[in-house]
């Protein structure tokens, strides 16, 4: 054993055990892999959040001077500045906060008022700034000196030329909406029009013009008709280069004297620095947008092969959670120690996925559930793995490998990125055989489960009185079950056929596959998506404020105190909510203007003056860009073409300015427009000015206003959906008139119904009146043919031969009364004899005119005074006719008796009486030839039933027949007695039989004058048949016209036929053989002991012993090409090579037994107990298509050419082509069996298919397959 | 149409599904192009990477880089890619040698991925200098034939692609009609043949795939079941 193996064995060995584990304790192993990777996630917590919010950093005006560019200064304190922070700031930003506003408040002033005067004080205080120069010793300094200047706007943006300043000073205020000119403004009739004309049309609206130059979110401006604060607020917003704090400090000291804030608490301590990060445009994006479409489709077609489990998608999330958790437990154990990710998250992500990949779980998923499926489900696992366990092994060696080449490629990034791929494979490993096998043991646990459940009921309805395991039919047929169409479930769509019309399969296609319907749901989920996020008010901003809070940085920076507005009064002595700048001195003549707070101020009816709304400033007022959205500063910057990606900006402590108009100021301000009432003065009744005092920080009326446009936007898409998809459905409605497509039909298949296949393409209907043959009372149970006649046998025990071609009935054996008490040569005659009888009483006048077989649809009424309808009376009174016919009087007239008397040898005397009147009849009825009969003799045929029915045919000892053959003129006939009878067919009598074995015959086989009979202990009978006189092709048959040369030699029955038993395996099998099939010399046996047998026909030798089901075999086929298959009732199908006794397929086909199996040259077809017809490709055990039966019609099907398939539905027979899986057409056969499933096809070989419908048999003739044929 | 079927693709594991439907022409056609689209829309997408170190955060023409460089060079990799696309099957079956390895679609969109990823580090990762890069994109190219092709015509096919566009890019760079920004090597960027190699691997296995998948179409369905 070399070291490969040893290694390769104590690997299997290790990971049977580990698999052993993993399905023993499943729920503390799930419990302990989910602890392990939270605790490996663990460290993710400490890494800052992925995102392109901006980072905050805090320092103090005091003494503050930029950072220098070299950051050499690192090793003091590491941690308390940011890595960005390096190097002078692309600018500082000095925010000088206006609020304004008109007080007292007049009441015959406007609404215009609120912000027209505020808004032109504007103009006054830009003049100022840009007038200021700070004169010290160093000399004068002007604002143009220390301000950021900027060029030309971007090409694109044109229009903002007149508002947005160009070569100067970046210096932004809302009078650049009317170029800073204090005239337009006066002349502008319409304010809010002229700020909102650069308002985009749509909702996106992340920084607009009016924030930009209004420099405060726009709902805190007031500028606004509808406001209920009379507040106007604005900034005014210098940008500089350099830090000047000898000019800024001046600014800000002379602006605080000349427009004093009187309650003013703004600390304007802090310089604030913000850091943007580096935003992904969409030339990067599509990129990744690729790779991660790439890795999605890796990840569908990988999970796509996941197979034969319980819950596919389980499964696959499963996997996927797999990976996705080794990677974050990757990245998690590479940051504990000690590892800062430097790569882009989001960019090595999908590679990452596909280098770790999907395909161990696959592969262990495939190993597990190919083990034999009885196995208990520990073992299962442990095999699966430990079959895996080598490829899986040398699979992550390779990989192993390859990423430690990499890692030698000393690329910093590419070893970065080997180190999370290798501590990821590792992880990944660790939760495979953890996690994932755990899942599977479960996964299969639950699918077992859900087999028994589903298999019982079908077993539980099994008759007990055969313990075979033959197909449930009828007792199927009465569960109760929604029965569904005929679809093939499965097709490949383009490549089938032709004959629909190309406009209707893409019709058919966008239909099927649902398609606009679902890009309709995508483009919505998008929109919304893209709506709540972009929404200024929405997640977006949300999102970066949340990022910006949890930076810990940007946290010093919030004012810890919240105190709300309106509620810190101006003469509030508490120093600890009231810190005023300690700079600008406070003049004092601010105490004058002041007022009272004005508290709660009940409806003032009557009051002319109202007071205005208190200007105050709280610690909100400090951080007032924060509610600016973050794209703010980089939109403003992006305008001149600077981009502030991985740089930072400044903020420079606002400077508060309060402006007080009082009325008369503001009504002088006034356009002569405003008043034409162009807006109505806001509050007609003092009720609403009361309701602005109390309520002043109510919802501001273009928040209000954004909410309403939002709705309509909704609304308007919401009805554009629904009209989308009315039309869609009107459109699927009148393409698609056809039920397609659902496949839970209530009840059964109505007329005209059709059934038809994945198009909804249903081929033309056709009704054809077959040839119905009825005569048995009972459901007919077996059915055989030999292309010329036809048997069958009911569950009363009568046999019928029938003519394939006419469809007359030839012959009926009838049940046997008391076989034991005749001697077998004697019951030929008397059956014989019988079977003269009926046909006179068939051609009797009372039903002149009528050939005998076509009567037998119009005797239904008739009254039972004729043999024929003898049968009727032995199913329906099924008493033991050898036990009362002893001990009744001899009154009742029956076959049996006369048949006795016939041959003369009665064993009591009463019937012996009896017999001889009938054998009276017998030799005088024979004497005429048959049309014609005397009248006496049909008389007392016929009076004979009539005496009394209770004595009919009984269930006796000879048992129920169980297996029927026939070839030539012979039936052979298998009963459950152990009994074996051969019939003559065409006399119906009995050649001869055979009981020396008392066990029931399941299954026979008779092929060129040999018999082999299985019986139920598992023995096999090999009987051959032996004539004395030569045996001559039979010269009458039932019709001569369109029969074609018959297969087999046709025996006359005229020489004795003898049959001996040659050979007998008495212990075949251990359990009673199921199924028996012989070809090409050879004979297959299946057994309930799970095994199948191959015997030589020759000499009874047995050949192979096949062990590879799991279940009781069910059916066997085997054909003159050698090929055999088998099915079981674990619902798998084997192929088999006969010459060597090797199993070449094995395919799991069903839930439920396999009921039925054939092969065609290139497919095996199989039903099963799911009642699905499956087509395999021989060659390669894949499975082509399945075709969904009607209830109770599973195995019914049948092949007539190697590319035709026939299957019985509802009243029904339906033909398809087998290599397409197209329904080519469905024959409705009369209307009469209209309610009854076709529970057997047999096809004969003149393309003459017998259905069974319960109790009747019906021929039909394929007219087109007859021409193909032909 | 049926002879034609069969020579396609092995007498036993079609159906004769495809020789009813499309000739062998037309279902040349169409993988020509499938692959013909592929081919473009990984060039737009690879352009792309290359050239977005130089984009800045909000250029007025984002869409225009896309089409930035020259209008010819996405058709022509598309008709490469066809070509390759549909030589390799073609190899294959003249060789006699069918491909068996992983012939998967899972695996082919991890080569896809690969090949992406490749040309993802050429581009933004960092390297020393450049015989780092091209010895690096070398190995890398190699473990991707490795990992996903391992058949002797797609390595030498593959070296043939490398070495003949290789040659063409060198003399489109000669006459002036291309240019890069900064060659290394006799006017190309030496780790030009590593990744043209990769990328006629990662379209000789789309190729190959979809070749296949006629005949795989009934088993992918059944498999989807």
């Amino acid at each position: 054993m070399t070291l490969t193996e040893k290694l390769r064995e104590k690997i299997s060995r290790a990971f049977y055990n580990h698999g052993l584990l993993c399905a023993s304790y499943p729920i503390p192993i799930i419990l302990f892999t989910g602890l392990c990777i939270v605790a490996c996630c663990y460290p993710l917590l400490k890494l800052p959040l992925p995102g392109t919010g901006p980072v905050e950093f805090t320092t103090p005006v005091k003494d503050y001077f930029p950072p220098p560019v070299d950051p050499d200064h690192k090793q003091g304190e590491p941690s308390e500045q940011p890595e960005w922070y390096v190097g002078a700031p692309v600018a500082y930003i000095q925010q000088i906060f206006v609020k304004s506003s008109v007080s007292p408040w007049h009441k015959d002033l406007l609404a215009v008022d609120v912000f027209r005067s505020p808004l032109s004080r504007a103009f006054q205080l830009v003049e100022e700034i840009r007038n200021h120069v700070l004169r010290d010793s160093s000399g004068t300094r002007s604002l143009e000196d220390v301000c950021l200047q900027v060029t030309d706007l971007l090409p694109g943006l044109r229009k903002l030329r007149n508002v947005l300043p160009e070569h100067g000073c970046l210096l932004l205020s809302p009078g650049n909406f009317w170029q800073n000119d204090r005239e337009r403004f006066h002349a502008d009739p319409d304010i809010i029009g002229t700020i909102h004309q650069h308002e985009p049309k749509t909702l996106q609206t992340s920084a607009t013009l009016k924030d930009l130059l209004f420099g405060v979110p726009g709902k805190y401006s007031g500028v606004s008709l509808y406001t209920r604060r009379r507040m106007v607020s604005y900034t005014i917003t210098l940008v500089f280069r350099q830090y000047h704090a000898k000019f800024l400090g001046n600014l800000r000291g002379r602006l605080m004297l000349l427009h004093p804030s009187p309650n003013c608490s703004l600390r304007a301590e802090s310089l604030v620095h913000v850091h943007f990060k580096e935003e992904i445009g969409i030339a990067e994006l599509i990129p990744l947008v690729t790779t991660y479409i790439i890795l999605f489709a890796y990840i569908y077609f990988s999970t796509r092969k996941i197979d034969m489990v319980k819950s596919k998608w389980g499964l696959a999330l499963a996997a996927v959670v797999t990976v996705l958790s080794s990677l974050l437990m990757s990245v998690g154990l590479c940051t504990l120690f000690g590892l800062t990710p430097t790569l882009n998250g989001g960019e090595i992500f999908p590679y990452l996925v596909v280098v770790i990949g999907l395909e161990n779980v696959l592969v262990l998923t495939k190993s597990v559930v190919s083990t034999p499926v009885d196995l208990e489900v520990k073992l299962r696992i442990a095999q699966g793995l430990s079959n895996e366990s080598w490829s899986i092994m040398k699979n992550v060696a390779t990989e192993l490998g390859i990423i430690l080449i990499g890692y030698f490629t000393l690329v910093p990034a590419i070893q970065e990125f080997c180190l999370f791929a290798v501590v990821g494979l590792v992880s990944d490993f660790f939760l495979q055989m953890l996690f994932f096998t755990t899942v599977l043991s479960i996964d299969i646990r639950r699918m077992e489960l859900a087999d028994l459940n589903k298999r019982l009921p079908p077993e539980a309805c099994l008759p007990h009185a055969k313990p075979l395991g033959r197909t449930a039919r009828h007792e199927r047929s009465s569960a109760l079950r929604p029965s569904t169409p005929h679809t093939i479930t499965l097709q490949p769509s383009s490549f089938r056929n032709l004959r629909l019309p190309k406009r209707l399969r893409v019709v058919y296609f966008l239909a099927r596959t649902r398609l606009a319907q679902r890009l309709i749901m995508a483009g919505t989920v998008v929109w919304i998506g893209i709506l709540v996020y972009t929404d200024p008010a929405g997640l977006r901003t949300y999102l970066a404020a949340q990022v910006t809070e949890q930076s810990p940085l940007g946290e010093g920076a919030l004012a810890p105190v919240p105190v709300p507005s309106g509620v810190l009064p101006a003469s509030h002595p508490d120093p600890a909510f009231s810190i005023f700048p300690p700079d600008p001195p406070k003049p004092a003549e601010n105490q004058t203007s002041l007022r009272e707070p004005p508290g709660p101020v009940g409806p003032a009816e009557g009051v002319p003056d109202s007071p205005g709304p208190e200007v105050t400033w709280g610690p909100e007022d400090e951080e007032l860009w924060r509610k600016l959205s973050f794209r703010h500063w980089p939109t403003l910057f992006s305008y001149y073409n600077i981009t502030l990606a991985k740089r930072y900006i400044s903020l420079l402590p606002v400077i508060p300015v309060t402006l007080r108009l009082n009325p008369r100021e503001a009504l002088e301000g006034r356009h002569p427009q405003d008043g034409q009432s162009a807006w109505p003065p806001l509050g007609p009744g003092p009720a609403y000015s009361g309701l602005w005092e109390t309520n002043p920080k109510g919802p501001g009326g273009t928040q209000a206003h954004r909410d309403i446009t939002l709705y309509k936007v909704a609304a308007l898409g919401l009805a554009a959906g629904i009209v989308l998809v009315l039309l869609l459905l009107c459109l699927y409605r009148v393409l698609c008139p056809r039920n397609y497509g659902q496949p839970g039909r209530p009840g059964r298949r109505k007329r005209g119904e059709l059934p038809c296949d994945d198009y909804g393409y249903a081929p033309p209907e056709t009704e054809i009146v077959p040839l119905v043959l009825r005569g048995h009372l009972m459901d007919i149970e077996c059915l055989a043919s030999d292309g010329m006649l036809l048997v069958s046998c009911c569950l009363a025990g009568h046999v019928c031969v029938w003519d394939a071609q006419t469809g007359d009935c030839l012959t009926r054996i009838p049940r046997p009364g008391q076989r034991q008490d005749s001697g077998v040569g004697s019951v030929f005659e008397a059956q014989e004899s019988w079977e003269r009888l009926s046909d006179g009483g068939k051609g009797g006048p009372e039903e002149s005119g009528d050939s005998p077989p076509l009567q037998l649809h119009h005797r239904g009424p008739l009254p039972p005074s004729l043999f024929e309808d003898q049968p009727d009376l032995t199913s329906l009174i099924d008493t033991n006719f050898s036990a009362q016919s002893r001990l009744q009087p001899p009154e009742p007239t029956q076959p049996e008796p006369r048949h006795r008397a016939g041959c003369g040898r009665a064993p009591d005397t009463r019937g012996y009486d009896f017999s001889l009147l009938v054998q009276r009849v017998y030799q005088e009825e024979r004497l005429p030839p048959s049309p014609a009969l005397p009248l006496a003799s049909e008389e007392e045929g016929a009076a004979s039933p009539e005496k009394g029915p209770s004595p009919v045919w009984a269930p006796s000892a000879d048992g129920s027949i169980w297996s029927l053959e026939l070839q030539g003129s012979l039936v052979v006939v298998g009963r459950s007695s152990g009994r074996l009878e051969v019939w003559d067919a065409i006399e119906g009598g009995l050649c001869c039989s055979s009981e020396e074995v008392s066990s029931g015959i399941t299954a026979l086989v008779f092929l060129d004058r040999r018999i082999v009979a299985a019986r139920l202990n598992g023995s096999l009978d090999f009987f051959s048949l032996e004539t004395h006189t030569a045996l001559s092709p039979l010269q009458f048959r039932g019709a001569p016209g369109r029969g074609s040369v018959p297969t087999s030699p046709v025996y006359s029955s005229s020489g004795l036929v003898a049959c001996r038993l040659t050979h007998t395996v008495p212990c075949a099998h251990q359990k009673p053989i199921t199924a028996l099939k012989a070809a090409a010399g050879r004979l297959v046996t299946g057994s309930q002991d799970h095994t199948l047998r191959v015997f030589r026909l020759e000499d009874s030798c047995c050949l192979f012993t096949l062990q590879g089901h799991s279940g009781a075999v069910t059916t066997v086929y085997i054909d003159q090409t050698m090929v055999l298959a088998s099915g079981g009732q674990d619902g798998a199908i084997c192929l088999w090579d006969v010459l060597t006794g090797s199993r070449v397929s094995h395919m799991f086909a069903h839930r439920g037994d396999v009921t039925s199996l054939t092969c065609t040259a290139s497919c095996v077809i199989s039903s099963g107990l799911d009642d699905l017809i499956s087509i395999w490709d021989r060659s390669t055990s894949i499975k082509l298509y399945s075709i969904q039966q009607d209830l109770g019609c599973g195995a019914s099907l049948g092949v007539i050419s190697d590319n035709l398939l026939v299957t019985g539905g509802q009243g029904c027979v339906s033909f398809w082509d087998l290599n397409y899986g197209d329904l080519l057409q469905t024959v409705y056969l009369g209307k009469s069996s209209e309610a009854q499933p076709a529970r057997q096809i047999l096809v004969l070989d003149n393309s003459a298919i017998v259905c069974n419908f319960g109790s009747e048999l019906s021929l039909v003739y394929v007219p087109s397959v007859l021409e193909k044929l032909d | 149409m049926a002879e034609g079927k069969t020579e396609l693709s092995g007498p036993k594991k079609c159906g004769p599904y495809i020789s009813s439907v499309t000739s062998r022409s037309v279902n040349l056609m169409i993988r020509g192009v499938v692959l013909f689209l592929i081919g473009v829309f990984l060039a737009l997408v690879l352009n792309l990477l290359q050239i977005q170190r130089n984009v800045t955060l909000f250029p007025p023409d984002v869409i225009a880089s896309i089409f930035s460089s020259a209008w010819w060079v996405p058709p022509c990799c598309g008709t490469a890619s066809a070509v390759i696309g549909l030589l390799y099957p073609c190899i294959d079956r003249h060789l006699g040698e069918p491909h068996k390895f992983k012939r998967e679609w899972s695996s082919v969109m991890r080569c896809v991925a690969v090949f992406v990823g490749i040309n993802h580090a050429s581009a933004k990762v960092d390297f020393d200098n450049n015989i780092q890069l091209s010895l690096t994109l070398a190995a890398l190219s190699i473990g991707l034939w490795w990992t996903f092709d391992r058949s002797r015509s797609g390595f030498g096919l593959g070296v043939g692609i490398a070495f003949l566009a290789t040659l063409v890019t060198q003399l489109l760079v000669y006459n002036g009609v291309y240019q890069y920004t900064s060659p290394d090597f006799l006017y190309v960027r030496s780790w030009l043949p590593c990744i043209f190699f990769a990328g006629g691997i990662t379209m000789g296995n789309i190729g190959r795939q979809l070749a296949l998948y006629e005949c795989k179409v009934i088993a992918e369905k059944s498999h989807q079941e």
